[in-house]
């Protein structure tokens, strides 16, 4: 297994993404309570905790898709649960986000799929221009032949892919990745690990990765945070989380590489 | 929290009570937001004609059918009691009046209730739940007005399309049984059958079908789009859009009613 050994990552020192004492409820049960975070230009965080732990519902946050209860959430410097519609359609086309289940469109193509935020936000782009960009992104992510295919027919780490074209399309800044290699088999998992290095050195990407798998965590993360009890209980290098007698993270990493 | 069951019977009837008021409060904001929407560029044309089609596709079959033996049987049915009085000849007028303004307007609204309504509420609550709709959010589109103000214009336009459709076909079928029995000729029993329909009544049933499509519309769109809980909330948005549009469907029948022979008699 590769590692990324950048001890604390740090990129270049610009934060993209500040989250300040965020808290999140749904009734009545707390899920956020009191997290902050600092991410910074073109590293990769990676964000790791149990099922239900609220990691989707942090990066939800950020990408402006759920309000916070309490706390200051703020996107390239602007304030997410603050803007108006327009500006945060504005924030959202630089924020690209893999779902969980990579939420393709299905009753669309693969190719209908990628044009649909395409034609939409290039308004004045020639349809020969938008195929020939399709064709490129489909191209180099492994994607060749899969163009008229209905969602339904691909497999899990094609969608996967296509979810990531999809977002990719629209060249964005920030991306945020949930779970990218839940319910995909080990190599495939590899794969798809690669591919989210690949997209940051490529697009200089600043990327969230949401995870519980240790491996996808130790490949891609810069620096690793840990969530646990709506709040991040330990950070830093891969190494330095996981040295360490806590239980809360032994368990963590005993399940993950012994069974 | 403790399970519903085991809290005091005032707590949960306050409680249902005060969930009935906010679901009202949400639905008329998803209306206004409908009606701000719908009329604010950029328009999703090409997916209005989409919806359109699918719900033609979907419920032609089923229209045709039912439309035909209605007529047929309404007409075969209500013989006898005319044929009493010898005035059989009737017959054509008597179900021109009761296809025209009652039975076409509220069984095709009553069908495409139960096949397009629980469909928009299926197709858009498997996308919230498996977050496709948030997907759009993300993505230069407006959710909103991709699949909710398509699918409301579409279904706005096509129940009163459809309408009129069963209309004819309900005829064709009366006509049927007609001729099969008076040897009433085509364009006798047309004219006979549509003399005493008067332009109140084709507005009438023209508006009675504009708003039941409206409704089968925003029921399934807002139940959908608002669905929770993985698979089983899919069902329950199809499900429950059905009993919902249903259910309003009369409601506004009686009162839609009441205002035409309002306006009918006032004169
Ligand atoms: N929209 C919502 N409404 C109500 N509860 C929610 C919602 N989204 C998430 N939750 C709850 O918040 C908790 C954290 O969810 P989530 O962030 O999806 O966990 P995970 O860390 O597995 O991604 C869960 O208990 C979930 O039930
Ligand atoms: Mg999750």
């Amino acid at each position: 297994m590769q590692d990324k050994h950048k001890d604390g990552g740090m990129g270049n020192g610009e934060v993209v993404i500040s989250v300040r004492g965020l808290y999140k409820s749904f009734e009545d049960i707390p899920v956020l309570e009191g997290v902050d975070l600092d991410v910074y230009n073109s590293e990769n965080v990676v964000v790791l905790g149990r099922s239900g732990s609220g990691k989707s519902v942090l990066i939800k946050i950020i990408a402006g898709l759920l309000k916070p209860d309490a706390g200051v959430v703020k996107v390239m410097g602007e304030q997410v649960d603050k803007l108006k519609k327009k500006e945060l359609r504005q924030l959202r086309l630089k924020i690209g986000f893999l779902f969980q289940g990579s939420a393709l469109y299905d009753s669309m193509t693969v190719k209908e799929n990628i044009e649909f935020s395409m034609v939409r936000h290039f308004k004045n782009m020639a349809a020969s221009e938008v195929s020939k960009a399709i064709a490129e992104i489909l191209d180099s992510l492994g994607l060749e032949h899969t163009e008229n295919k209905m969602p339904s027919e691909l497999s899990g780490g094609q969608k996967k892919r296509v979810g990531i074209a999809r977002t990719l399309i629209l060249h964005p800044e920030i991306m945020l990745y949930d779970e990218p290699t839940g319910g995909l088999d080990p190599v495939t998992s590899v794969e798809i690990n690669e591919l989210i290095n690949e997209v940051q050195k490529k697009y200089n990407t600043t990327s969230i990765i949401i995870t519980h798998d240790l491996t996808c965590a130790k490949t891609t993360g810069d620096r690793v945070l840990m969530l646990h009890d709506g709040k991040f209980i330990r950070q830093g290098s891969f190494e330095e989380v996981f040295d360490s007698n806590d239980e809360r993270v032994k368990s963590f990493y005993d399940y993950n590489f012994i069974q | 929290m403790e399970p519903i069951s085991k809290q005091p019977a005032k707590y949960v009837i306050s409680k249902n009570v005060d969930s009935f008021f906010s679901e009202i409060y949400a639905i008329i904001k998803f209306i206004g937001l409908f009606f701000k929407e719908v009329f604010t560029p950029p328009y999703e044309p090409r997916e209005v004609i989409k919806q359109c089609y699918e719900i033609g596709y979907r419920s032609l079959a089923l229209i045709s059918l039912t439309g035909f033996i209605t007529g047929l049987v309404f007409t075969k049915q209500s013989r006898p009691s005319l044929s009493e009085f010898g005035a059989t000849s009737w017959l054509p007028s008597l179900v021109g009046i009761a296809i025209i303004r009652a039975l076409a307007p509220l069984i095709t609204a009553l069908i495409c209730a139960g096949k397009v309504g629980s469909n928009i509420g299926a197709e858009l609550g498997s996308m919230r739940v498996s977050e496709q709709i948030e997907a759009m959010e993300m993505s230069a589109a407006d959710p909103f007005k991709f699949l909710v103000v398509s699918r409301v214009v579409a279904t706005t336009i096509m129940v009163p399309l459809l309408v009129m459709y069963m209309g004819l076909i309900g005829l064709l079928g009366s006509y049927v049984n007609v001729h099969v029995n008076e040897q009433t000729s085509f364009t006798v029993f047309f004219h006979d059958a549509l003399v005493k329909i008067s332009f109140l009544d084709y507005t009438a049933s023209v508006i009675k079908a504009i708003v039941y499509g409206f409704t089968i519309g925003i029921v399934g769109c807002y139940k959908g789009f608002n669905a929770t809980k993985g698979t089983e909330g899919v069902g329950r948005a199809a499900n429950v859009s059905v009993v919902i549009s249903m259910f309003l469907i009369f409601i506004e029948e009686i009162i839609i009613v009441q205002i035409i022979n309002w306006i009918r008699y006032a004169g």
